[in-house]
């Protein structure tokens, strides 16, 4: 019995070592197009806030789902709670955009072009790590 | 105390089962609770408001504008950067890439890199995946586990039509 107890505190102690606690907005129905650029970022956001893109074309944002003509009212709503805290300016806010790699351009852009509505300033894109070479197509 | 015989040693039983029931308790948990986090990264651009663009800039470099153009189901069509044709086979954007470096690289001259601004004008249709490429391919490179930068300042036009 003693060696199935050592490999039981074995695994324990591997999943306590890995234990994650951070709530990561990232939904796995989203494929992120991959890169091999794509490192995580060094210093942590000051604001960042996280819209998602599905495959469907629907966004992902303040966990709801929406469609993106009707993206402006949760933005706005976003924009004026941001505000009404005081110490952090719209300035400050990072929008992260995860989109599924099947998503049309154009969609994106009127995701982005919401969002300056909305008075955000600055967009960062996600993407995947990727170890080959995602310069070359498959 | 009193030193007992080495005969007279009592043999003291410990029943492990209970211990066993919740280390495995213990054990369910973590692997319930196991999230498997990939690791993104991110890319930023610049976004001027719609405002910013009747204002003159004067920039010494000149913003290049990078075409991409998109087929059936929003497949690549062809990749153009100003007046140069990269086509649209599977190493379209290596090609751009090596050109973006050729460019903007050290050879270029010093704070090139820092001054380029590039456009980025995509059909409508086009994938995610292949804007995605194109930032690839003109942010940096990883030279020896090394991130080299080439152009930092990345913006889209406006949307095109559908």
């Amino acid at each position: 019995m003693t060696p199935m107890i050592d490999m039981t505190f074995q695994l324990i102690a591997f999943f306590m070592v890995l234990i994650n606690f951070s709530e990561v907005e990232q939904d796995q129905r989203i494929t992120l197009p991959a890169s091999q650029l794509a490192k995580p970022p060094d210093v942590a956001y000051e604001e960042p806030l996280t819209v998602q893109i599905t495959k469907e074309e629907t966004v992902l944002f303040a966990s709801d789902e929406w469609e993106i003509d009707a993206l402006s009212t949760p933005l706005m709503r976003e924009a004026q709670i941001i505000k009404a805290y005081g110490d952090k300016s719209l300035k400050d806010v990072t929008v992260i955009i995860r989109a599924d790699a099947s998503v049309k351009t154009g969609k994106v852009q009127k995701v982005i072009q919401l969002c300056q509505e909305a008075e955000f300033e600055t967009f960062a894109l996600r993407g995947k790590q990727s170890d080959e070479d995602t310069l070359i197509l498959q | 105390m009193k030193i007992r015989n080495a005969q007279e040693r009592e043999k003291i039983e410990l029943n492990m089962t209970s211990m066993i029931d919740i280390v495995f308790q213990l054990l369910i948990f973590f692997i319930m609770t196991f999230k498997i986090v990939l690791p993104e990264g991110d890319f930023n651009i610049r976004m001027p408001l719609a405002s910013e663009q009747t204002s003159a800039e004067p920039s010494e470099t000149p913003t290049l504008r990078l075409r991409i153009r998109a087929g059936d189901n929003g497949l690549l069509a062809g990749v153009t950067l100003g007046e140069r044709s990269f086509g649209n086979g599977a190493d379209a954007f290596q090609q751009l890439h090596l050109h973006i470096r050729g460019l903007v690289d050290d050879e270029g001259g010093p704070g090139t890199a820092s001054e380029q601004e590039v456009e980025i004008d995509a059909d409508y249709d086009l994938r995610y995946d292949y804007i995605m490429r194109a930032i690839t391919a003109l942010s940096g490179y990883l030279e020896n586990g090394q991130r080299h930068q080439l152009i930092e300042k990345i913006r889209f036009a406006k949307p095109r039509e559908e």
